[in-house]
């Protein structure tokens, strides 16, 4: 039997597809636990390579004979060596390239719609990580918002589409990874928008991001219009792109809402998330289409693999839209959350430009999933 | 700390780290103690939960610089 490698794309579409697929996890029991390969129709086991150096025979029982099978570590070397031993014992098993390192960085393009005049948008899903970056075209020109640090996904996307990067927006200073906007400005000439109120520590030159700022690409056909909407940071901003497309940043998702602590202001933020989700967002039109920067489980996906849904959908079904009470608002987002994400504080700093750890650091502090989000 | 075998893992990629330890430890005495230099970053967690499910103590554990030194007592 050969072993084959299977590719991040090559499972992202297994995702996306709904299909089937048998993931052999040989990472220690922590970290699987921490963070895993999600699929709707995905069936686990977790063994820890560690313990199949004798062989594999007694677990070969545990493995399915009648779907694909992946297995997964973390750098791809102790994959290599269980499918191998798989192999020998006459099973057909992938191992996925690149380790759960490759997961987390692989960024899928999907179309989420046609702007004016020939315009598109594009939703880059992170899927292994959670996070969703976009891209305006129109005309030649692109716009691009909270771009993820690996910058040549979105440089060759943008160059193949024709399109010169002129605007680069981040929609807040994140916490769970580390942005590639200035990046991308540097290479590209791009300006780089960044809301002030976050920005207050940041060791480089940037454009102010404000409410009310309007931005065009392409001639005057594509809008985007800023529209500030604090809560997971005091700087927090959302864009309206052509009238249609809401972009959330981290302060609403599809089926929660921002977390206001990432800053260790959770008690000062949570009065500003109210205010932002059951205001501001409530003179928006129900048909606005909400496009966040993340999602956090696999149920959030649409069909096509993209995130995204209309406003109006939103207010009758997200959880954290329909707590009327403020005081039990004010418990569920700043009580008994979630853990925070990995190495948050240090993301944090290399996002203001403070710190400059190299590439190896900089995969490893992101490591695992976004957890940006309460529900 | 007293080791009574040195292995030397540094620049081993996950999984020749543990496959190396597993060898030395066969070849020492229970009461014995390994001490291993690794550079993989996944070692620490690894070797923690690989010595744990054997029954053998990690003693001691050092970061020196970019080298991960470790401390094992076989069971």
């Amino acid at each position: 039997m050969t072993v084959k490698a299977m590719n991040s794309s090559e499972v992202t579409k297994k995702v996306f597809n709904k299909e089937k697929l048998f993931v052999f996890d040989v990472r220690n029991e922590s970290d699987f636990a921490d963070w895993k390969i999600e699929g709707e129709y995905f069936q686990y086991l977790n063994i820890p390579y560690f313990e199949l150096l004798d062989g594999v025979e007694d677990i070969l029982d545990q493995i399915p004979t009648d779907m694909d099978v992946l297995v997964v570590c973390a750098k791809e070397g102790s994959s290599v060596m269980v499918a191998e031993m798989l192999s020998e014992a006459g099973r057909d098993v992938a191992y996925l390239e690149g380790g759960m390192k490759s997961w987390s960085e692989h960024l899928e393009p999907v179309k989420v719609g046609d702007l004016k005049d020939g315009g598109e948008l594009y939703q880059f899903v992170r899927i292994g990580k959670g996070c969703l970056s976009y891209m305006a075209i129109s005309d030649g020109e692109a716009a691009i918002v909270d771009a993820t640090r690996m910058t040549d996904i979105f440089l060759d996307f943008a160059a193949s589409k024709n399109a010169e990067i002129k605007h680069v927006f981040d929609t807040h200073l994140h916490a769970d990874h580390i942005s590639g906007g200035r990046k991308i400005a540097e290479k590209t000439g791009a300006a780089y928008w960044l809301p002030p109120k976050d920005a207050t520590e940041v060791t480089f030159e940037y454009n102010a991001l404000e409410g009310g700022n309007d931005v065009t690409i392409g001639g005057t056909t594509i809008n985007i219009h800023s529209l500030y909407s604090p809560g997971h940071t005091i700087g927090s901003t959302s864009f309206v792109v052509d009238e249609k497309y809401l972009l959330s940043g981290d302060i609403l998702f599809i089926d929660s809402i921002g977390r206001p602590d990432l800053a260790g202001l959770a008690e000062d933020w949570v009065g500003d998330l109210r205010e932002t989700l059951y205001k501001r967002y409530r003179e928006l039109s129900d048909e606005l289409v909400v496009l966040p920067a993340h999602f956090m489980i696999i149920d959030e996906l649409n069909e096509d693999g993209s995130v995204g849904e209309k406003l109006g959908t939103l207010f009758a079904k997200n959880h954290g839209l329909n707590i009327q009470d403020e005081n039990e608002f004010r418990k569920i987002v700043t009580e008994n959350l979630p853990p925070q994400p990995n190495a948050y504080q240090e993301i944090r700093e290399t996002n203001m430009g403070k710190a400059n750890p190299d590439i190896e650091k900089q995969r490893e502090m992101e490591i695992g999933p976004n957890r940006c989000a309460v529900r | 700390m007293e080791s009574t075998k040195v292995l030397d893992a540094k620049g081993l990629a996950c999984p020749m780290p543990i496959v190396k330890t597993k060898k030395a430890m066969n070849d020492l005495a229970s009461g014995e103690v390994l001490e291993i230099h690794a550079t993989d970053k996944g070692a620490k967690n690894d070797l923690a939960a690989w010595a744990k499910s054997g029954g053998h103590e990690l003693v001691k554990h050092e970061e020196d610089g970019d080298v991960l030194k470790f401390w094992i007592k076989k069971a």
